[in-house]
This record gives structure tokens, C-alpha cells and sequence, in this order.
């Protein structure tokens, strides 16, 4: 049996969102080689996702330029990370095969997830996640003529809404959890961060609502209506193709947790990877920057990875050149944060019988005796199908307050020809 | 490609999709309601998170499991839904 091909480099940087591009450009006139990996399959991240129905912004381009115009630059789409077999390695998996990846210094710059909440009808095909709808619509998704429901919290809601009609979508409501005060808030804040303030004329939609939220899909075999209960506490009916829902972002902290890094414990980054003002995490030779250290915008996610960037390849000055600029945008993510913190009346989302785990389609009613997240795996099977509880045990940290345990390999689900793979290789080192 | 468009083929079908959309696009564009796999009480699902987390869009692709939201459409790829 053929083993792993092992492969080495100076810097190793998982993630090619803003973060991790800025990370890579700002390591790179050190001579240092640099290999980035994406589990997508082109640069970019979220935010700047490429695809026939996107449209990226300067900024975007200027990075990806950046990128490909360093030779000691390596950038890897399509390919994910599936273990840590030995300290200072990675197994990495693409469409084609496995490799084992030596790094002399590890950047991770992982990103975040939506914050997808259970209801009625959540399973049904046309509900998507907000974002979710945005980076399908960016992917191609033809949505054109269609009915759309924007629902759930955060400045994400009216990106998708821009996204959704800019494709040709209808778009009917936007429902945000929110209060008015707190949105007001943050649309008044928004003018003492550069380049944020036309972002307050978005808030004006004639769509949007506050303290809106979702209460039900309707539809036989797709959706055909959603239920919202409005600030007023009337519920609403409304007939719609679409449902596009998510509650804010989730740092992506696995890969981070499985090499041990801690995570923070106060303040708004509390569930992201601790970093100190060079963004280096708890463990020596791992950095971290961007959304999985926090959630916080593009702005904050380049500055901290062009300081780990930096700071990875021992270049101290040119690191702490970039602290204002992190410092600033630290203070846009708090008030994100603070303006749309979520309302404890989501945990009434789910009924009894809303499944929680869309992968083990385990209902509401089977988790509400529960002592916890271990109790409800082992007992409910919650968490142990295909997306090993990234969707679910978001979701249960919210309805629940369970903590899920740190993840164990392999990250993500992998073929058996990798794995197999590392074995033969470790029987050979063994032999 | 041709006029920049990509062919591949879905479940037997012929779907011919812009340059550059992902699988999970195509899906949608084959017709229905895009549904890329069965639940395991049943339930028909489409993608979900449009982001590789999820896993609901999870497809057989020349063979392969792989995530239709996360894998770019090629001439002559061949998809198979459901589990």
C-alpha cells in the first residue's frame, strides 16, 4: 500500500479568508515558504467568496493579487484538514489524495460558522442559513423571481438581503431579533469606523424589522410560508419560496481545541482562541487570527492576521506596527457584539418534536432530559452524524448551556484510503 | 465549457450550469428543489449552510463522497444524489 507523500514548510496557514490571506503576504517577504490551505475551492473566505454570482469587491482582488504574486507563496484550495498525527504535523485531504504536512510555525485562521438555531420546518429544502444563502447564491444558485425571508441577527442579514436581490431575488422581510434601540445604536456607532458608516444607510431598509424573529416554516416537501412573531408579539404569516436564517457567527475553534490551544474566557471573544497581541495562542508555535479568535468583521481579520503574519516569521516591528489598527477594530467587534446580543427568548425556538441533530434526526423532546452534551451523544445519538455536532452543538450550547468537549480526529469526515495511509506509514517508521 | 457554460450529468440527467457554480447550484438548477440527499428518518434535504459545516449536501461526485456546496462543476462530472 502506497503511504502518505510528506511534505515540509516554514509557515503553515489554514484558512484563506481575509485573515489567513494577510497572514501568508505579510510572512512572505521573509523567504520564508509559506503554504496556505482551504477547504474551498478558491481564496477568499466568506466574505470574499469568488463564483459566478459574485461580485468581489477591490479589496478582494488587491489580496488575492497579493497572494499569487509571491513565489514562496503556496495556496492549496480544496483541501482540509483531517488530523494532527505528531506535534509540528498536519494530514491534509483533497479531492485527489492525502499528504502529511510538516510546518515550522502554524497560523490558523479558520474563520467562523453560522449560528444555525433550530425551529419548526428548519429542515425543510428552500431554508438556508443567511449566509449560507449569500455564499449559495455567490456559488450560482439561481434564485431569480423568488419569494425570500430574511431572518435571525447580525449585520449578515442585510449583506444576504443585498446579495439575494442583487441576484434577482424578492426579497419580503428581513426579521432581526434585535431591538430597535440596539440596532439604532449600532447604525449611530457605525460612522467612527472608517469605511463603516455607509453601512448605517443599509439599516433604513423598508423591509427590515426588529425584535422579529422566526416561529415556523410551512410547506408539504419545500417551503411555502414562514410564521415570524413580530416586536408587537403578533405573529405573521407570510407566503414565501425561501427562508434564509442564522443568529450570528460561531468562531471555528476545532482545529485550534484538538492542538490545544485555550480558548478565551471573558469579554466578546470568550468562545474563540485566546491570542495575545502578537496572535499567538496558548501553545508555542501556533498563531491565530481573524473570526475563529472572535467574530468581528474583514478590517479586524486582516490586521490580525498581518500581526501573526508578521509575528510568525520573528518580524517583532513590523508586528506591532499594526496593534492600533487591531485595538480599533477590536472596539467595532464589542459593539457588534453588544448591539446584537441574542435574545434568551430564542431558546423557545424548538417544539417537542423540531429535530435538534439534522444529521441523526434526534427531536427537541429527546434532549430536554439530558444532563449534557457527553449524556446526549452517547444516549441520543445528538451530534454523532456527518457534521460531527458543529450545527447541533451550537445550537445546544444555546438551548442547553452545554459545553461540547474538546474535538478528536478525524476533524472532518474523511476517506478510508487516508487513513489507511497513515497507518501503513507509522508500520513502516515502526519497522 | 463551452460559451461559458459547464455539462455535467446528475442522477442520469444532463444539466448544463453557468462556468464556475458549485455542485450545490447545479443541483438546484437540474430541476426540484435541489435535493441533494435523505435523512436518515426520510426527510428529503437540501443545502443548508452553503459553507462545508453542515454536511446536508453531501453527494456522490465521479464516485467520490464529497460536498456539492464546496466542489466546482466540471464538463462531464458525474453527480449522484442521495445516500
Amino acid at each position: 500500500m502506497n503511504g502518505v507523500a510528506l511534505e515540509r514548510c516554514d509557515v503553515l496557514v489554514i484558512g484563506a479568508g481575509p485573515a489567513g490571506m494577510a497572514a501568508a503576504v505579510a510572512a512572505a517577504p521573509s523567504g520564508a515558504s509559506i503554504v496556505v490551505i482551504d477547504d474551498n475551492p478558491a481564496p477568499g473566505g466568506q466574505i470574499w467568496r469568488d463564483g459566478p454570482g459574485a461580485s468581489l469587491p477591490p479589496a478582494a482582488r488587491k489580496w488575492r493579487d497579493a497572494l499569487d504574486g509571491r513565489a514562496n507563496i503556496r495556496v492549496r484550495s480544496g483541501t482540509r484538514v483531517v488530523a494532527a498525527p505528531e506535534p509540528g504535523e498536519l494530514l491534509l485531504e483533497d479531492a485527489e489524495g492525502a499528504v502529511r504536512m510538516r510546518w515550522g510555525k502554524l497560523i490558523l485562521c479558520t474563520g467562523a460558522r453560522e449560528l444555525l438555531l433550530p425551529f419548526p420546518g428548519w429542515t425543510l429544502p428552500g431554508v438556508t442559513g443567511a449566509g449560507g444563502l449569500q455564499a449559495l447564491i455567490k456559488a450560482g444558485l439561481p434564485v431569480e423571481g423568488e419569494r425570500t425571508v430574511i431572518a435571525g441577527s447580525g449585520p449578515l442579514l442585510l449583506a444576504a438581503a443585498a446579495t439575494a436581490r442583487a441576484a434577482g431575488a424578492k426579497v419580503l422581510r428581513i426579521a432581526e431579533q434585535a431591538s430597535f434601540a440596539s440596532v439604532a445604536r449600532f447604525g449611530a456607532s457605525l460612522a467612527r469606523w472608517p469605511g463603516k458608516a455607509a453601512q448605517a444607510v443599509t439599516l433604513a431598509d423598508p423591509c427590515y424589522r426588529t425584535s422579529s424573529r422566526v416561529v415556523s416554516a410551512g410547506g408539504a416537501a419545500k417551503v411555502e410560508s414562514v410564521r415570524l412573531r413580530q416586536g408587537n408579539g403578533k405573529e405573521v404569516e407570510i407566503a414565501c419560496d425561501r427562508i434564509a436564517c442564522g443568529f450570528g457567527l460561531v468562531p471555528n475553534t476545532q482545529l485550534g481545541r484538538m492542538l490545544g490551544c485555550e480558548l478565551a474566557s471573558d469579554g466578546f471573544s470568550a468562545r474563540g482562541l485566546q491570542v495575545d497581541a502578537r496572535q499567538a495562542t496558548s501553545v508555542p508555535g501556533i498563531f491565530a487570527a481573524g473570526e475563529c479568535t472572535g467574530f468581528g468583521g474583514s478590517e479586524r481579520a486582516l490586521a490580525q492576521g498581518t500581526i501573526a503574519g508578521h509575528a510568525a516569521v520573528g518580524n517583532e516591528r513590523a508586528a506591532a506596527a499594526h496593534e492600533g489598527e487591531r485595538v480599533r477594530w477590536d472596539g467595532f467587534a464589542a459593539q457588534l457584539h453588544r448591539s446584537f446580543a441574542l435574545s434568551p427568548a430564542l431558546k423557545a425556538l424548538p417544539q417537542a418534536d423540531t429535530l435538534v441533530c439534522r444529521c441523526e434526526d434526534v427531536p427537541f423532546s429527546a434532549l430536554k432530559d439530558c444532563n449534557g452534551w457527553t449524556d446526549a451523544k452517547l444516549h441520543r445519538r445528538c451530534g454523532m452524524g456527518a457534521c460531527q455536532g458543529r450545527v447541533c452543538g451550537d445550537a445546544a450550547q444555546l438551548l442547553f448551556g452545554w459545553t461540547p468537549p474538546a474535538p478528536r480526529p478525524p476533524l472532518s469526515p474523511v476517506r478510508i484510503a487516508t487513513l489507511a495511509g497513515l497507518a501503513s506509514e507509522g508500520a513502516d517508521a515502526r519497522q | 465549457m463551452n460559451n461559458g457554460h459547464t455539462l455535467l450529468n446528475i442522477d442520469g440527467r444532463l444539466v448544463r450550469v453557468k462556468a464556475g457554480s458549485s455542485v450545490a447550484a447545479a443541483l438546484r438548477v437540474a430541476g426540484g428543489t435541489g435535493i441533494a440527499r435523505t435523512s436518515v428518518s426520510g426527510q428529503p434535504r437540501a443545502p443548508f449552510c452553503g459553507m462545508g459545516v453542515c454536511q446536508e449536501c453531501r453527494v456522490l461526485i465521479d464516485g467520490r463522497r464529497r460536498l456539492a456546496c464546496q466542489t466546482v462543476c466540471a464538463e462531464g462530472m458525474r453527480v449522484e444524489t442521495s445516500e
